[in-house]
């Protein structure tokens, strides 16, 4: 009967992932301009509360996705993450707008370019800001990778990630 | 009280302190000895033909590239001498950088009473970056005080509470000079890329 | 100060207790960190307060968490190159501060725009403040819990950044302006589409008067907290809504005017108690004087479109005209006039020169020309390319625009170079954020959050 006990646990787990994918509680880590853009996508003209993801949750322990919004300064990467360390698997990043992805044009001193140098992110949403059509996009990209990952059971290992960097003693 | 008579009292009060004045493009301007900045702060401040009763902006440049960008070499390899384009010319030029210190210290005022502006600069030399602080005159002055420490190093005698405001304490450096390169990171965590 | 966590204190009860009653316990303040991740919607900054119980005793304000480096990639690029920057400063207004910064350059090389370009900054200016002051308000009534009222503002910004689209091109960092005019002329159907959406706006901003003007839970709260003085307001440096809110009138556009303000009729509302109602009130009825001076800027717009040259020649686009020439087909385009692509509306020869200065070494020419005569692509060439570009004369100017928040000022220094030498901005939240201490000291904790709504803090403008 292994088969049997396979096909539950597979349609189990696809039908966690289709609950996850449609059920996400953003924890929004909202900086820059991207906010506004962000804002405009949680609203009512753009609403992203039919995808299932309109309750943005204020505490990275209640969040299953982490939105970084607008752009990241050396002064902030530690708070940000010490944020995505706090909020408790299976969690997800996404790098919204170009500074998070790249670091936008702010090649200087005070950013961080890119977060995948300190989180490991699962969708680059690229735009300055982008605009919420975008975003909704990319909302949609996530869904489908939460659903391949309960699918096929496949998740990027930890060691695939970008190594855990070490933080200097406690800050 | 127009903006000429205004430096005029200036250097009629403080003629010991006034370097130079001059009015480019509209704006009167009077370079002070750092010396005697906080007497001709409080001056500006309390007289009643001037009233300067905001303090609007206290900025810091760095005179040491003045002029010296080095040349553009983008058509070094090709041969071909490139010349730059002319400026475009001034009828009433500007007297050029207030002295030979490397910093100057610029101080915006503006008065609701009389809605008159002046800006006074004040010279100061790198080898001692010193200046008295003009925060119990205006309480605004502490935090563009505390940035012109972050960002220039300049120091404000006096000052309650001189510390960093823009960059993180770990920060090495003063990042708005001229001899800060752009790109050189000290970041917290993560690479330095 | 920073604010050293291991004072305590006693209470009156304890010293003087009789013996005979158990003696209260000394109580310690509580060091309560809103710390730079917060739910706030306006910016990152860490607010350290010392509490004693609900009451803040002290407060520490760090900022700094946004710092971008604004004012040293100014020096690294040229004139027209620092414009997506400065949108990105204040980006709930962007334009205004787009407009300050060119007007900051046009004063250092002397020139002047033409007037129809000056009428279309003031009102791409005015939507832009009336953007700001919906986000503003919009957020601080969703922290309070009227979050009705958000969607309200959020959906009539939307109508507001529908337009800004039509005209820019972008919804929220525009970049529409360039030092000796603007990027591209006003559309056709603008005014129609303007008088649509103020219409709209107005019924948002009466329903959320109404919804919340005389809500006793949000006069209760706003009412006589967050309290300043004039005196205060102005030693810290305070400008805007803020400052006309303790009742000084003091605004850039009536007292200093700048381009076309003197001659456009509105008020300037001013309160008088100083606390978040007066400038939450104050606000509102800058709402509706800003849709005013549009409605009377759209009026007494002087005209566009003017054809001087009609372009002679077989119509091709430049797109066309530039793959043909670039491969030596010069006999195919030499009979042919470049007719610009969709991206370039608004800034054909014929309007160019209603909306950009005349000045050769400073404004592009119109395409048309670039592609069609050698005068127009060396205008073009000695404006782009690496090395060349706009060289201002020697010199040090400040200019000082009204921003949504308050005195935006720009102050820029050249050497003659085609970069900037330095560029330094006055960001008026600044000033409110170094006074928050004051503003909170007294207060409970509650307060801290509608002062700090009403503050409008935007970190891009704070921290550069």
């Amino acid at each position: 009967m292994e088969n049997n006990s396979t096909f539950f646990t597979s349609r189990v787990n696809e039908a966690l992932g289709w609950a996850r994918k449609y059920s996400i509680f953003q924890y929004p880590f909202v900086t820059a301009c991207c906010g506004m853009e962000y804002m405009a996508t949680a609203c009512s003209h753009y609403d992203v509360d039919r995808f299932g993801a309109g309750l943005p949750r204020f505490s990275p322990r209640q969040a299953d996705v982490l939105f970084v919004v607008g752009t990241i300064s050396h002064k902030m990467a530690p708070v940000l993450k010490r944020i995505y360390d706090q909020m408790a698997e299976p969690k997800w990043v996404v790098a919204f707008g170009v500074c998070t992805c790249t670091g936008g044009f702010y090649d200087n001193y005070a950013t961080v370019m890119g977060i995948d140098t300190i989180l490991p992110v699962d969708v680059y949403i690229p735009g300055c800001p982008p605009r919420p059509e975008m975003v909704l996009d990319g909302l949609m990209k996530l869904q489908d990778k939460i659903q391949d990952e309960h699918s096929t059971g496949v998740r990027p290992a930890p060691e695939d990630r970008p190594d855990d960097l070490e933080m200097e003693a406690n800050r | 009280m127009s903006g000429a008579r205004l430096t005029e009292s200036i250097g009629t009060r403080f003629p010991d302190a006034v370097i130079t004045t001059h009015a480019y493009r509209g704006e009167e301007t009077v370079v002070v000895r750092h010396e005697q900045l906080h007497a001709v702060a409080e001056f500006l401040k309390l007289d009643d033909d001037s009233k300067m009763n905001f303090l609007m902006d206290l900025a810091v440049v760095d005179y040491s590239m003045f002029g010296k960008s080095p040349p553009q070499a983008f058509f070094a390899s090709s041969g071909v001498a490139v010349r730059p384009p002319a400026r475009i010319p001034d009828k009433n030029p500007w007297p050029g950088p207030p002295g030979t210190e490397r910093f100057a210290v610029v101080y915006h005022f503006f008065s609701t009473t009389h809605k008159h502006r002046l800006r006074m600069v004040v010279p100061v030399d790198e080898t001692s970056a010193e200046v008295d602080t003009v925060c119990d005159l205006w309480a605004g002055a502490n935090w563009l005080e505390r940035e012109a420490w972050d960002m220039f190093g300049i120091v404000f005698r006096d000052h309650p509470d001189l510390r960093r405001l823009l960059m993180y304490d770990e920060f090495e450096g003063h990042p708005l000079r001229k001899d800060y390169p752009v790109r050189r990171r000290q970041p917290l965590i993560g690479p330095v890329n | 100060m920073p604010i050293d966590p291991t004072t305590e204190v006693e209470t009156a009860d304890a010293a003087s207790a009789p013996a005979a009653e158990s003696p209260k316990p000394a109580t310690r303040e509580m060091l309560l960190n809103i710390g730079p991740a917060h739910p706030a919607m306006h910016g990152i900054v860490r607010i350290v307060t010392k509490l004693d119980g609900e009451q803040v005793k002290e407060v520490d304000v760090e900022i700094g968490y946004l710092h971008r480096g604004f004012e040293k990639m100014s020096e690294q690029v040229d004139y027209n190159g620092v414009m997506p920057y400065t949108d990105r400063l204040n980006y709930v207004s962007s334009f205004i501060n787009n407009a300050g910064y060119c007007m900051a350059v046009e004063k250092l090389l002397g020139i002047s725009v033409p007037l129809r370009c000056e009428y279309i900054r003031v009102i791409v200016s005015e939507i832009s403040r009336i953007a700001d002051h919906l986000t503003s308000v919009g957020a601080t009534a969703m922290e309070l819990g009227a979050f009705t009222v958000f969607l309200y503002m959020i959906k009539a910004r939307e109508y507001l950044w529908d337009l800004l689209e039509q005209v820019t091109g972008a919804r929220l960092t525009v970049s529409y302006c360039r030092v000796g005019g603007i990027k591209a002329d006003l559309p056709d159907e603008f005014a129609a589409g303007c008088i649509a959406a103020f219409a709209k706006t107005r019924e948002v901003i009466a329903e959320s008067e109404g919804l919340l003007k005389r809500n006793r839970i949000f006069t209760d709260r706003m009412m006589g907290t967050g309290v300043i003085s004039t005196e205060d307001a102005i030693s810290y440096g305070i400008t805007g809504p803020f400052l006309r809110a303790t009742g000084c009138d003091y605004d850039v556009r009536k007292d200093c005017p700048y381009s076309v303000y003197d001659r456009l009729d509105f008020d300037v509302p001013v309160g008088t108690a100083g606390d978040n109602m007066d400038r939450f009130l104050v606000r509102m009825e800058e709402m509706e004087q800003s849709m005013r001076i549009v409605e009377a800027a759209l009026k007494d717009l002087p005209d566009g479109a003017v054809m001087t040259h009609p372009g002679t020649g077989r119509h091709i686009p430049a797109a066309e005209m530039v793959d043909l020439g670039k491969v030596g087909n010069i006999g195919a385009i030499a009979d042919g006039c470049a007719v610009p692509g969709p991206t370039l509306e608004g800034a054909g020869r014929e309007r160019l020169h209603t909306i950009s200065t005349d000045n050769k070494r400073v404004a592009l020419p119109a395409k048309e020309n670039v592609y069609g005569n050698i005068e127009g692509l060396m205008q073009q060439f000695k404006l782009i390319m690496h090395g060349h570009g706009i060289r201002a004369p020697e010199g040090e100017v400040y200019e000082a625009v009204e921003g949504a928040n308050g005195e935006l000022g720009f102050y820029v220094v050249s050497d003659g170079e085609p970069n900037a030498y330095r560029v330094r901005v006055r960001p008026p939240c600044f000033a409110i954020m170094s006074a928050l201490p004051l503003l909170l000291v007294g207060d409970m904790v509650a307060d801290i959050v509608p002062t700090f709504g009403s503050v409008n803090m935007i970190g891009g403008e704070l921290d550069r």
